[in-house]
């Protein structure tokens, strides 16, 4: 036994030696949701986090903490972030809203951020990016490539955000293909490659030849690859492993300068709560390069979609739509406003199948 | 309610596939508890093994190369937990929950360079002329090496317990470590040796999602299995074959929650997605009723001279 205390005793003194550092860097601290290496959601924001510590140097130091469960969980580890000295904490789901609202509370010097959500407090903000602007391009993409008129989803909780790239996925894809039918299964997970690799293969057995993810991990892109002849588009990261087929292009999460931009302000003094939710045009939704398995005149179109979105000139959300039970949610020519789309809860019309409760 | 979008034919293959990775990490584990050890670390092992496997797959472009590097992985990595709870005498459940992250960890440093690389396939049996019968066929004559492996394993697992002298010794350090130790048994050394049998076990499951299920390297994508396995050992109250039935419901319920949701059945998903750890709830609230089926000495530190 004797052993084993030694241990536990080289252990705490290492850690008390660690928390003796220095105080005059600027502690950023990061929770995530899935691994650092899962290849999509959390590795963007982590490529975020080094992109931070390049541009500031000795000045910042960032900590992180990985595969953090979404829920109680994330209290106890955004407690300890700012109990042991972060100025400033960027939280990376959807899940820990109410936790960082929770712990902020009890820190009011310490500045918290969080990724995707609606609650905010004098120390809280929130950011998030305007994923459903790539997932138009995605889906008119998806439109034209079908052959099968088939198109997978796999979902990953049943919240608006995800709720919202469906929609506007859909809305794209019928524009292009007006016979699309979507098909979609919720995986109740953001990270858990076997199962969102079974989603995929369930989705392309139903007859899907196009499966788009809201998932973190590569998993689908290497079911599709082994089915063959099936399109994906890389999520959240630009997952050009998989390029040129069946990855023929990607939604990338650039969150570097929003990191940067936070971080000084915290150094500066100027820090304030507030809310950005950016899209292509300030570049926090990136396009990843459209690949030659895409026929040319289809590319053409897609980019041209891109450059409408980016310039503000085309929102993704115009009207008509109806909704799913066909009542009418746009008129004609009527622009989605930023509080609905936020908290969207409702499929359009032509989607088939219910949101979970 | 069309379930007929469903093909059962693909489904049953489906589940097939999704039970292995359990399957081989239970019947590890349950040889590992029916001696008396309780190691939490599956999860650590099956993903070390996962990345032992993926990484000389890919190196000898052989794919059962790396599943005996798998096995090799997970034995190795099982012995700082033998090492820890047999000859420190350090408490199981904390050694088990220490395994579990430390392989996670060493997992991720060593699949740094494997992200985004496609492995080596394992191709299907080849069972001639047999495959070609309708439904058995494609369904059960259809599938890779390993899936008939597990299989094998678990027969095997059951005969030797049951029938064996070695099974007859390995029950009775698991039930009584004294009597076992009086009858001149060396209860370290045969728990060492099936622990490392556990690792082994789970680390060809964690192989078989990195170079069959999934098939890809991804850092912490055994995202819970081990654990799955854990309760299905005690779903399985310790018994091989029951094991088998558990690894395929398990199994089986993951691939029809998903299947009817991509035909669009309405049915409540969160219900089906919880049911195999109610199924293990209940089964344990059964089983309590029956104090003799957990082995006698589970979890309980073994020295010759208590």
């Amino acid at each position: 036994m004797k052993f084993t205390k030694l241990l536990t005793g080289a252990t705490l003194a290492l850690a008390l030696a660690g928390t003796a550092m220095a105080q005059d860097k600027t502690k950023v601290g990061f929770v995530f949701v899935g691994p650092v290496g899962d290849g999509g959601w959390t590795y963007e924001h982590n490529q975020g986090r080094l992109a931070l510590e390049e541009e500031f140097g000795d000045k910042v130091e960032t900590v992180f903490v990985e595969s953090v469960a979404e829920g109680p969980d994330a209290t106890r580890v955004i407690t300890d972030m700012a109990l042991k000295g972060a100025d400033l904490i960027f939280t990376t789901s959807f899940g820990y809203m109410d936790q960082t609202v929770e712990v902020a509370q009890k820190f009011p010097n310490v500045k918290f951020e969080h990724a995707t959500g609606y609650k905010r407090a004098d120390n809280v903000s929130t950011y998030s990016a305007r994923f459903y602007e790539g997932r138009a391009i995605q889906g008119h993409i998806a439109g034209k490539m079908t052959k099968s008129n088939i198109v997978g989803y796999i979902g990953s909780y049943p919240i608006p955000e995800v709720i919202r790239g469906i929609n506007s996925a859909f809305i794209h894809a019928r524009k292009a293909n007006p016979d699309v039918e979507f098909k979609i299964v919720w995986a109740y997970t953001w990270f858990d490659p076997a199962k969102e690799a079974d989603a995929a293969k369930v989705l392309i057995e139903q007859g899907a030849d196009v499966v788009l993810q809201h998932t973190d991990s590569t998993a689908p892109q290497a079911a599709a690859q082994e089915a063959g002849d099936v399109v994906t588009f890389g999520q959240a990261s630009d997952m050009a492993q998989y390029a040129p087929f069946p990855r023929v292009s990607s939604i990338i999460d650039d969150w570097a300068p929003y990191y940067i931009a936070r971080t000084k302000a915290v150094m500066d003094g100027t820090w304030t709560s507030t809310d950005t939710w950016d899209g292509i045009g300030p570049g926090m939704v990136a396009i990843g390069e459209i690949t030659d398995a895409v026929p040319a005149e289809v590319k053409e179109e897609a980019l041209a979609l891109k450059e409408a979105i980016a310039s503000g000139e085309y929102h993704p959300f115009t009207g008509p739509i109806n909704k799913q039970d066909g009542t009418q949610w746009l008129a004609d020519g009527e622009v989605a406003d930023d509080g609905t789309l936020a908290g969207m809860n409702f499929f359009v019309e032509g989607i088939t199948g219910d949101i979970p409760q | 309610m069309d379930l007929s979008a469903i093909n059962p034919v693909l489904f049953i293959a489906g589940f097939l596939v999704a039970a292995t990775p359990l399957i081989f990490a239970a019947i590890g584990e349950l040889v590992v508890e029916r001696t008396g050890v309780l190691n939490l670390g599956v999860e650590g092992m099956m993903i070390a093994g996962a990345i032992c496997g993926f990484a000389v797959a890919v190196e000898t472009g052989s794919p059962l190369a790396g599943f005996a590097a798998a096995a090799v992985g997970g034995a190795v990595i099982s012995l700082l937990f033998a090492f820890l709870t047999q000859v420190m005498l350090a408490n199981q459940v904390a050694s088990g929950l220490a395994l579990t992250l430390f392989g996670l960890g060493l997992s991720a440093l060593l699949g740094q360079s494997y992200v985004g690389i496609k492995p080596p396939r394992l191709g299907d049996v080849d069972f001639g002329r047999l495959a070609d019968i309708p439904v058995i066929g494609p369904v059960l004559l259809s599938h890779d090496l390993m899936l008939y492996a597990a299989l094998a394993l678990v027969i095997t697992v059951w005969v030797v317990l049951k029938f064996t002298r070695l099974g007859l010794i390995l029950r009775a350090v698991g039930e009584n470590h004294d009597a076992a130790h009086a009858l001149g048994y060396k209860v370290v050394r045969i728990r060492t040796a099936a622990i490392m049998f556990g690792g082994a076990c789970a680390g060809l499951g964690g192989a078989y999602i990195s170079l069959i299920r999934v098939p890809q390297w991804t850092e912490g994508m055994t995202a819970g299995v081990g654990w799955i396995a854990l309760a299905l050992v005690v779903f399985a109250s310790w018994k091989p074959l029951r094991l088998l039935i558990g690894a395929y419901l398990f199994g089986g319920l993951v691939q029809l929650q998903l299947n009817l949701q991509a035909v669009g059945v309405a049915i409540p998903v969160e219900y089906l997605a919880m049911s195999p750890y109610v199924i293990t709830i209940v089964v344990l609230v059964i089983l309590s009723a029956d104090k003799t089926a957990a082995p006698g000495s589970l979890g309980r530190n073994f020295h010759a001279s208590s």
